[in-house]
């Protein structure tokens, strides 16, 4: 009797697991990222390994999170929801969290815990800046130059102030349009204190202050919107020097050996990673949880810095990451001297205004 | 016929010479030397040059010695560009020698007007070779584009620009790395795939719903002929983000949005106009007479249509179809917004690429769609002649 209670016992849980593990996982995913190099460091470190282990699974992987959130809603009010995963930046991340188009999670039953005991939320800190945000990577925007375009006789730029210096260092700039990023460094050269920065910004007149800084290089700036336009513009030889991602210049100097060389100071640190849209079926769903839980462990979010400059999320992953890769990473200590970390909060409350007055300056 | 004079030609005075071909040194002068610094320099240079040479020309060599004037002008344009600029120098020297001496003696001996009706003006002569050279400058505004992206993307780097390399004409500077990246690289493959199994089946349905269509209204007793018409037409007419998105909430609510269907059914849409105003020009000229009587030898009307109507408004068909399939070929919009990433066609990757990562591979896919186009147009023009020619409009 106890042997044959002990049979059914063991069956029933055998079902049960089997069930649990057979609950019904879709065989195909949609997943959202940039694209170019960066979405290729994605399907080198998570997606290939993960199709690897699930031979079923088929990935397609679509290049649009430039327009997340405008599909995303679309794809909302028509009641279809095409895609899985969505890769996007931090600011993006907490509007569609805002707009209940991303779904919120638990870190500690979604992520896997880090590979140091940790758990995932501790591991991942800070970086987890919105209920519905799984952060990847740490990048930073920054500024490259020309080796060869620097004047004779001067030492290289090495100072974020040196891009307002257009008598040292003439040349024209490439800069991103929009205010972002642009402002504080304008006022952090115009005699801002780096604490103050955001409380001169809040303010008419600190906004003027900065647009003004902005005056005095205005001629000499070629603005840019996609990622791909300054690594253009620098192998040109159209700008001196310009700013992109970090990722995208050490692609330029190290893959393409261009003459150019990175300068960190001030540099500006965002963040990437995922979100799950809200209303996907049960089984679509159950797939994407368990891609996440794979694609954000310690080992792959390190994996990924093998291919690409961007510091991983998590702090176990970081004494993975190959030792040549490190003194790439805007993380690494001998570029993260002087730094700051995009202000989601002022942005999130002053962007629309702020927009508005830089757009208006740029037209004038 | 080509080669006949109408006009006897004499030589042309010194005082008419000279000015003329000064003038032309001078415009050549104004775009070399502002590319070496001084336009203005280059202005007075190149205007006495050529007028100098032109009185070599035509007072100590004279006509007899023309040939030996016209190679000694290439020799020493091209040395003269070697020395300025190397290699390409060198091509543009000898482009300029080769014109410039016959250019001399073109205006020297007065065989400009060869050609021309002897009781023209010397106003309307000028104004002949003006109009030909403002006709030429606009097909070289349209043109340059795509003449630029050809050998770009023959580049050997994985930007958009002309390296030294290249402009030193070194076979280092150039490679096939992007055609190469095109043909094995998954994504490029799959886009293309998409793109040929998407474009073929919209032109088929197309063809089929325009021809009818055009037949359909073409017949006198069709009511609301013209509401019909314009309804149809609409699709080139509405601005393509309004279509896209009208389909895109359409197309999700049954269930077509995200499948080759509906990406399918949507490119037919924006293909049936093309076919059915192609169409409806070529019957235009069909001959009615022609279905009766075959009516009246007993055929039916499908038969009618297969046997008589086809074949005569066949033409029309075919380059409907064609504008039909590079219709859907180019299309990008709409295909953003019905499709999702499995039904990616190549303009959408060029898209994304040119958006996120600026690599030549776009202008390797581009210089092979031009390819495309070109023979696509020119079966075109040809059925189009032979459409003519059959009709009795030309000699041909």
């Amino acid at each position: 009797m106890i042997f044959k209670k002990t049979l059914m016992a063991t069956t029933a849980l055998t079902v049960a697991a089997s069930g649990a593990f057979a609950q019904d996982m879709a065989d195909s995913m949609t997943i959202v990222s940039w694209g170019g190099a960066y979405q290729s460091s994605q399907q080198k470190a998570y997606s290939e390994p993960y199709v690897a282990m699930h031979p079923d699974v088929s990935v397609t992987w679509d290049e649009s999170s430039n327009e997340a959130v405008a599909k995303l809603r679309a794809m909302n009010e028509a009641g279809n929801i095409t895609w899985d995963l969505v890769d996007v930046v931090a600011a993006d991340a907490i509007r569609l969290c805002d707009e209940g188009l991303a779904m919120e999670y638990d870190p500690e039953e979604l992520l896997a815990p880090g590979d140091d005991g940790s758990s995932a939320e501790d591991d991942f800190g800070d970086l987890i800046v919105s209920d519905c945000y799984i952060p990847q990577i740490v990048y930073s925007t920054t500024f490259g130059y020309r080796t060869d375009m620097v004047p004779e006789g001067v030492e290289p730029p090495s100072q974020i102030c040196d891009v307002f210096d257009v008598e040292k260092y003439p040349g024209k700039r490439a800069l991103e349009k929009r205010p972002i990023n642009n402002m504080e460094w304008a006022l952090l050269c115009d005699g801002v204190a780096k604490d103050d920065v955001y409380d001169v910004l809040e303010t008419a007149e600190g906004q003027d202050q900065a647009l003004a800084k902005l005056d005095t290089i205005k001629d000499d700036v070629i603005w840019w919107s996609a990622g791909a336009d300054t690594p253009q513009l620098l192998a040109d030889g159209e700008v001196f020097m310009g700013s992109t991602y970090n990722g995208r210049l050490y692609s330029v100097i190290v893959e393409q050996e261009q003459p150019v060389a990175m300068m960190w100071d001030a540099q500006v640190f965002d963040l990437d990673g995922w979100i799950i849209p809200t209303g996907l079926p049960e089984d679509r769903l159950a797939r994407v949880k368990d891609f996440v839980k794979f694609a954000t462990d310690t080992t792959r979010l390190a994996d990924q810095a093998k291919y690409i400059s961007y510091g991983p999320a998590r702090a176990s992953s970081a004494p993975l990451v190959p030792e040549d890769m490190k003194q790439h990473m805007p993380t690494d200590p001998a570029n993260a001297g002087n730094t700051f970390l995009y202000n989601y909060s002022f942005w999130a409350d002053y962007r629309d205004d702020i927009d508005a007055k830089f757009q208006s300056w740029l037209a004038k | 016929m080509a080669n006949a004079i109408l006009t006897e030609i004499k030589k042309q005075p010194l005082s008419f010479t000279l000015p003329t071909v000064g003038a032309a040194g001078a415009f050549a002068g104004l775009f070399i030397g502002t590319a070496q610094g001084s336009g203005l320099l280059g202005i007075v240079v190149g205007a006495l040059l050529l007028a100098g040479l032109a009185y070599v020309a035509m007072e100590v060599l004279g006509h007899e010695k023309e040939r030996m004037f016209k190679y000694g002008i290439i020799a020493l344009f091209l040395v003269a560009g070697y020395l300025a600029g190397g290699v390409p120098g060198l091509v543009v020297g000898g482009l300029f020698g080769w014109f410039f001496s016959f250019f001399i003696y073109w205006i020297g001996e007065g065989r400009y007007r060869a050609k021309l009706a002897p009781y023209l003006t010397a106003g309307q002569v000028l104004w002949h070779y003006s109009f030909l050279v403002i006709a030429g400058s606009i097909f070289v505004f349209l043109i340059t584009p795509i003449l630029v992206v050809m050998p770009l993307s023959f580049n050997a780097e994985n930007f958009f620009t002309f390296t030294p390399e290249m402009l030193r004409f070194d076979p280092e500077g150039y490679s096939l790395r992007h055609y190469r990246n095109f043909f094995t690289s998954n994504e490029w493959q799959s886009a293309l795939r998409n793109s040929l199994m998407i474009a073929p089946a919209a032109t088929i349905l197309s063809v089929s719903f325009g021809t009818l269509a055009a037949i359909g209204l073409s017949q006198p007793h069709v009511p609301f002929r013209r509401a019909i018409m314009a309804i149809l037409i609409s699709p080139m007419i509405v601005p393509l983000i309004i279509s896209a998105a009208g389909m895109y909430f359409f197309y999700s609510r049954i269930g077509l949005q995200g499948t080759y269907l509906g990406v399918v059914l949507a490119h037919a849409a924006l293909g049936i106009p093309f076919v059915i105003i192609t169409v409806t020009a070529t019957l235009v000229g069909f001959d009615r007479s022609l279905t009766r009587a075959a009516a009246n030898m007993g055929a039916n009307p499908v038969t009618t249509f297969f046997r008589v109507q086809m074949p005569l408004i066949l033409p029309g068909v075919i380059s409907g179809g064609l504008f039909a399939f590079i219709t859907s070929f180019d299309e990008v919009v709409v295909v953003l917004f019905v499709g999702s990433a499995k039904q990616q066609t190549l303009p959408w990757q060029m898209f994304i690429g040119l958006r996120e990562q600026i690599s030549p591979t776009i202008l390797a896919v581009a210089t092979i769609l031009v390819g495309v186009s070109i023979c696509l147009l020119t079966v075109v023009e040809l059925l189009r002649r032979r459409s003519e020619r059959l009709r009795g409009m030309s000699p041909g």
